[in-house]
């Protein structure tokens, strides 16, 4: 079953004061994702991942296009649907240490989500992040603490530990783990696998390393210069 | 499982470490109490500031950033300095000897003595009444310039910086006029035009001072908005208002702080300037800035008519610096993004 239909997906930049230059970071990409699978996104920097996975979640506003979710198109969603569309679509970065607000401390990080949509009140909240914390495998202890007392792994684990307080259909994986070493790596991608089985969650997989989308992928699609330019 | 064990081996370094630096500090401060009583107390006053500090931007580096604000001793000296200063203009009353006003016509231009430890100036009056009563002018002014500009200055660099488009056009267009003209220029025009008095100085220097710290909030918010945090919560659908409020305003803090604090003696400077010009506070009120310009006729004949209020508002302005200069030294180092 499609849970997201990308049509002709068109993202320009336009610059140049005298003479328009038109930079175009995603030009016509076309792509369905089935529910709980997940598409690999491979290709050099600068080629439009990052800005595809962006203009996919509205997060950019695409030039043409249109992105439909679970059979309903999103381009048009405004006030309160647009709302509850952050409850369906998420997104990780790639720094997880500019990923969380260095004032916050973890607990308000995991709980802002919660409040932000008011999913759950006052007395249910702290059993609710306390399950979340511990979904990701990290000590409650560090609940206390704020984000720059904590490894870039433990940081990974509490960014997606907020996201999934919101329970999503669709997640945006952009780079998740290139700025982590090899081991703490593998430990994220099979805490991300785990949770695609135990939640049924689909993926957006986007890296430049083709081994881990290879692993991490049920498609895997090539992009250059804006353009899917493979499948396979 | 290896990455929780190996996050707790960091977890427990840190907490030897912290233990161990601890521990040296508390060896030194020991060693300085039983040095002077006078040295305790300033690290008493670090330790507050650093407290007040330290809350108004709430970070769990509060205890590191207090010890690096106590291991810089001009930076102690300085909030020893404006403790010191805040307690003369509130207990102004009872600390000067005299009636700042009264008159002793017979007695004028006499120096320092007993009964008047800075001397008289041509009307008899006490300088050290008036330099104590003109605290409480001086420090009143610099604070309330500050928190007025601070805070409106603040919510503009917010706004502009964060709508961009149109709203900051224009802001930062009216930013760019007012320091198109010199300070001190503008500042004359505006209390030239509304009089002199108390409250009008404060407008004037107001409405010269807010785009310094528009400015910089605008830079910082250009800067913070290209962070994953706030991209992370423009994810989950967060209100544009919720965003500036949780997200971008802590993150100013620490450098408004720190800018404020400078600012204030900035303020003092200026205020003093316009009451010398005639353009603060009308003439018989104590204000350090007045008493200066009083005593020109007489700077060779009674020197001290000048040079007391001279120190204070050297002093003053010095301690604020210093105590500012100290604030962001010890606030850059800790926090994350910015202070």
């Amino acid at each position: 079953m499609t849970l997201l239909k990308v049509e002709n997906l068109k993202k320009y930049y336009s610059s140049g004061l005298f003479r328009r230059q038109v930079n175009r970071a995603v030009d016509g990409v076309s792509f369905e994702l089935e529910r709980g699978k997940t598409l690999g996104l491979v290709g050099k920097s600068g080629c439009g991942k990052s800005t595809l996975g962006r203009t996919v979640l509205r997060l950019l506003e695409p030039t043409a296009g249109k992105v439909f979710f679970e059979d309903r198109e999103i381009s048009g969603l405004r006030g309160r649907e647009l709302k509850k569309l952050g409850t369906e679509m998420q997104i990780i970065f790639q720094h997880p240490e500019a990923s969380l607000n260095p004032k916050m401390r973890i607990y308000d990080c995991i709980a802002e989500p919660l409040r932000i949509h008011g999913l759950c009140g006052k007395e249910a909240e702290k059993t609710r992040v306390l399950e979340l914390i511990g979904g990701v495998a990290l000590d409650e202890e560090l609940l206390f603490r704020y984000p720059r007392e904590l490894s870039g792994g433990q940081l990974q684990r509490v960014v997606i530990a907020r996201i999934l307080g919101l329970k999503p259909k669709f997640i945006v994986a952009d780079e998740p783990t290139s700025m982590l070493d090899p081991l703490v790596q593998a430990q994220i991608l099979t805490l991300l696998k785990k949770l695609q089985q135990d939640c049924g969650i689909s993926f957006l997989f986007i890296s430049h390393d083709p081994a881990v989308v290879e692993w991490m992928s049920d498609e895997v699609a090539v992009m250059e210069g804006g353009k899917i330019v493979e499948f396979h | 499982m290896t990455d929780m064990t190996e996050s707790r081996c960091i977890n427990m370094t840190e907490k030897t470490a912290e233990k161990m630096t601890g521990e040296i500090s508390e060896k030194k401060t020991g060693k300085k109490a039983e040095k002077t009583a006078g040295k305790m107390i300033g690290n008493i006053a670090g330790i507050m500031i650093g407290n007040i500090a330290g809350k108004m931007i709430g970070n769990i580096t509060r205890k590191k950033q207090v010890q690096e604000f106590r291991k810089n001793r001009l930076a102690v000296l300085g909030v020893l300095l404006i403790a010191f200063l805040a307690f003369l203009a509130l207990f102004a009353p009872l600390v000067s000897p005299h009636d700042p006003l009264e008159q002793k016509l017979e007695r004028g231009l006499e120096g320092p003595s007993l009964e008047y430890p800075f001397g008289t100036d041509n009307l008899g009056r006490c300088i050290f009444s008036r330099v104590v009563y003109g605290t409480q002018v001086s420090l009143g002014i610099g604070v309330l310039v500050v928190t007025a500009t601070s805070i409106a200055g603040t919510l503009l660099g917010i706004l502009s910086g964060y709508k961009g488009g149109l709203f900051d056009e224009i802001v930062m267009r009216g930013v760019d006029i007012v320091l198109a003209f010199p300070n001190i220029i503008l500042a004359l025009v505006i209390a030239g035009l509304l009089g002199s008095g108390f409250f009008n100085v404060v407008l004037a220097l107001s409405l010269t001072q807010w785009p310094v710290y528009t400015r910089l909030v605008r830079a910082q918010v250009l800067s913070l908005k290209k962070q994953a945090f706030v991209e992370a919560a423009r994810a989950l659908r967060a209100s544009n208002f919720y965003i500036m409020r949780r997200h971008i305003l802590p993150n100013c803090m620490g450098s408004v702080v720190v800018l404020g604090t400078l600012e204030i003696a900035h303020v003092i400077i200026f205020a003093a300037a316009l009451s010398f010009l005639g353009l603060g506070i009308p003439m018989p009120t104590a204000e350090w800035g007045s008493m200066l310009k009083e005593g020109i006729p007489y700077l060779l004949s009674a020197p001290h008519l000048t040079f007391f209020p001279g120190l204070m508002i050297m002093l003053t302005v010095l301690a604020f610096n210093f105590a500012g200069d100290g604030l962001r030294d010890c606030l850059d180092t800790g926090t994350g993004v910015m202070a």
